[in-house]
């Protein structure tokens, strides 16, 4: 088994290593011509530009790196080597050993579809700047000579105001007719389809008056829209892109690479999904089980929190069926594979939660409800503009189309297009910093309407590792002595033993159990480290008050029977997050899959009163639907496997980094770091952002009211049109950015 | 006023240069990475950077 090469990480900080070791940095290898191979991976925690040089400084002395290069922007390294595909692990193991957490980053799969929408984006942009100055010195010539400047002039100018502007809008404007023209066809209106309008009949009125050598023509208005528009679009792209990439990871691969014993005993990597029923499977400590299947040959402890939430390990023997999705921790197993791929029970919680998210997408942003009040009213205002001037005017219809199309023009919705992407992209901006991701770019409107927020127990309020109670009766040469023995395995309790009682010396010829515990002799006695059962101990009772948590016991050691009591500890600030989630007008409820003892102890040190213990994902979902048929609206955090399915189907979702991928995947919002407090922020920050859209919705809506009328009685010219375009983009761009006041005395702690 | 038939052809030209220009420089990368391009300014080259065969 040694040939296959390094699939784990050892001796890196020990946060790092439970990270690094489920994932399999082979799998993402590319191998490139001339014997070169690349690795892209993503750095969680790099945010400062010392990062950079510490991180490209360790491959600085390497003669076969090629390339190693840090983008800070997406906190992702790329490396490039010669020989060999399998130094990927040990590279990787280089930058996590700085303290830094490393994930395989699948570049093709997640980084090209957004890479390229934002570089078509900016092709708009440019073109559309370009355009936009250079019509607009044309518009100021124009605007200067009104009076002395003859006819022809003027008309040579707007023909090449024209040339200029209506290619740029033709091309430039393409993101804006693909969605307009996508919602019209699905009988909807969305922001794009006043736009759209006003800059097609702004083009082309503006054509005909110059064709008739008239005295206004509307292009420096038109193209000058189109670029603030984009620049908006821009911006709100940019900001979700960069959370997006930071928080997909897709990793998915890595925990689903099957090592398969061939009909000749050789052992071969192969994807899960190809796995075939029947096939002898090989999992070795620290790997994911990658099909369902029964165990034929070893025993071990499987960390199951991801399917079932429980915190305990469970053990299993020659017989059991196991789970894909679970973790190795103890002993290696063989398996048969019974199903692989799309029929186990972890792509049935992945259908699960891909059906709930169905759901949700009919959710009606903010923007696109303003759209659909705003658009009516003023085609409406603009048809009435017309047949006012027409019949009670007794104006000609050409000077009325004119008119109509002037409101069209000015009502064009620069500030409306703007009120909420930029105060979105200031708000996401902000949480950036402070290590809150915002995957969807309506999650913080979502967020703001949140009125329940339901805890996943396990990993999300908790740490999500055992801690030992420390107790009176262990000296410390027997926490010595235990730390010893527990050096070797990798059993959470064992690791807790060790991390409690500091690191011990391994003690030599200490012989493992899967399922048990741990052995070793010392003078002629043999002493015994695990469970109740592998240490002779009788069960209790069931009435001690004290048996809530897990436990080991440890025999022979020339005492009484000493045992370890742990508990899962609660993050650092839960209790206060908890406190202040309260004080913000929220319920808090806590949901988990453990058992009602552990729960009901961890609801109480929270403060906690609406508990629920033992739920499947089903309950969790029945639950939140059943809420939100109360018309609660419902912000969920989990981060486990069996949170996915309740992630996707509240309102609104958030899940710390350290989560399973596809609960990443599925919540609205990744929180980074150890803390829950970020939480907190977020829903101020998306409560304020969404007061701010309202002002600025509510300014657009103003400054609409003044226009409207003005446009109305014809006295507005393309100067007055430009005047007041740019002034309400500017007005509603400069309330926005009043979201980051508070912001900079904090920025020093964030690193 | 025939100057202007021949100066804002040249004005244009020399617009679209510009554009040109960005253009280029979005396709070979440089918009890449802002941030950390903001910061590698002010870091030393005392010390051998690492080898980069990245176009300039």
């Amino acid at each position: 088994m040694a040939e296959l090469g390094p699939l784990t990480i050892d001796g890196t900080a020990a946060g790092n290593t439970e990270h690094a070791l489920e994932h399999d940095f082979r799998a993402y290898v590319v191998a490139e011509e001339n014997g070169v191979f690349a690795l892209s991976l993503l750095i969680e925690n790099l945010h400062c530009p010392s990062c950079i040089r510490q991180i490209e400084g360790v491959f600085a002395d390497e003669p076969d790196i090629v390339e190693a290069r840090v983008n800070l922007t997406t906190r992702r390294l790329r490396l490039r080597w010669r020989g060999g595909a399998r130094r990927a692990a040990d590279l990787a193991a280089k930058v996590a050993a700085l303290d830094f957490v490393v994930v395989p980053y699948a570049e093709q799969a997640a980084g090209n579809a957004g890479e390229q929408e934002r570089k078509k984006l900016l092709r708009c942009v440019a073109v559309a700047g370009f355009a936009a100055s250079n019509v607009m010195l044309l518009s100021v010539a124009i605007w200067a000579g009104e009076g002395s400047m003859n006819a022809s002039t003027r008309t040579l100018l707007h023909w090449f105001s024209a040339l200029i502007a209506l290619p740029a809008i033709v091309y430039a404007a393409r993101p804006f007719w693909v969605s307009a023209f996508a919602a019209i066809r699905s009988r909807s209106i969305n922001m794009d389809v006043p736009i759209s309008l006003a800059m097609i009949l702004a083009a082309s009125m503006s054509l005909f008056e110059t064709a008739r050598g008239g005295e206004h023509a509307y292009f420096d208005a038109a193209i000058m829209l189109l670029f603030i528009l984009l620049i908006g679009r821009f911006l709100d792209h940019l900001a979700r892109a960069r959370a997006r990439s930071a928080a997909e990871r897709l990793s998915i691969l890595g925990a689903t690479v099957a090592h398969v014993v061939g009909p000749d005993g050789l052992i071969s990597p192969v994807a899960a999904a190809a796995v075939t029923p029947g096939a002898t499977i090989v999992v070795r400590p620290g790997e994911r089980v990658p099909v369902d299947g029964i165990v034929i040959g070893g025993a071990s402890d499987l960390d199951v929190s991801l399917i079932s939430g429980e915190t305990l390990p469970k053990a299993v023997q020659s017989g059991d069926s196991v789970l894909a999705g679970t973790l190795n921790l103890t002993g290696s197993l063989r398996l048969k594979a019974q199903r692989a791929g799309e029929n186990t029970v972890l792509a049935g919680i992945v259908r699960l939660m891909e059906a709930a998210e169905e759901g949700r997408a009919r959710y009606l942003r903010l923007a696109d409800r303003a759209a659909r009040l705003y658009a009516p009213v003023v085609h409406l205002a603009a048809l009435l503009a017309f047949a006012g001037w027409v019949l009670l005017g007794g104006m000609a219809w050409q000077p009325a189309l004119v008119i109509a199309i002037s409101v069209l023009i000015i009502t064009c919705p620069c500030a409306l297009g703007l009120a909420v992407p930029v105060v979105q992209v200031v708000a996401c901006g902000r949480l950036f910093e402070r290590g809150v991701l915002v995957k969807q770019g309506d999650a913080l409107e979502r967020l703001a309407e949140v009125d329940i927020v339901i805890l996943d127990k396990t990993g999300t309020v908790t740490l999500g590792r055992p801690e030992l109670i420390r107790s009176k009766d262990t000296t410390p040469a027997i926490g010595r002595l235990a730390a010893g023995m527990a050096a070797g395995s990798h059993h959470p309790l064992c690791r807790a033993l060790v991390s409690a009682f500091g690191p011990a010396e391994a003690l030599a010829d200490v012989r493992e159990t899967p399922g048990l515990g741990l052995s070793t002799q010392r003078d002629g006695a043999e002493i015994r480290l695990g469970s109740r059962t592998w240490c002779g101990i009788a069960e209790p009772d069931g009435t001690a008050p004290n048996d809530i948590g897990p436990e080991i016991w440890l025999v022979g050691h020339g005492g009484p029977p000493v045992r370890f009591a742990f508990r899962d500890m609660l993050r650092p600030d839960a209790v206060e997050t908890v406190a202040a989630l309260g004080a913000m007008g929220l319920v808090v409820e806590l949901l988990s899959g453990d058992r009602p003892s552990a729960v009901s102890a961890t609801a109480e040190s929270l403060g906690i009163t609406r508990w629920q213990a033992g739920c499947t994902p089903v309950d969790k979902t029945d639950r939140i639907a059943a809420l939100a048929a109360d018309g609660h609206r419902v912000l969920m955090v989990g981060d486990g496997l069996n949170d996915a399915p309740s992630l996707s189907t509240a309102h609104v979702s958030a899940s710390p980094s350290a989560a399973v991928d596809i609960s990443r995947t599925a919540a609205d919002i990744v929180i980074q770091g150890a803390a829950l407090a970020p939480l907190v922020e977020a829903i101020t920050v998306a409560r304020k952002a969404r007061r701010l859209a309202f002002q600025n919705l509510g300014m657009a809506a103003g400054y609409n009211a003044l226009a409207v009328p003005l446009a109305v009685a014809g006295f507005v010219t393309p100067l007055i049109a430009a005047l007041a375009m740019s002034g309400s983009s500017i007005v509603v761009t400069l309330n926005a950015l009043r979201l980051r006041e508070r912001l900079w005395p904090r920025k020093g702690d964030a690193s | 006023m025939t100057v202007l038939l021949i100066l804002v052809p040249i004005a244009l030209f020399l617009g679209l240069l510009g554009l040109c220009a960005f253009l280029w420089a979005l396709r070979s990368g440089q918009f890449e990475d802002l941030d950390g391009a903001a910061h590698r300014i002010l870091t030393d080259d005392d010390e051998p950077l690492p080898r980069s065969d990245r176009r300039p």
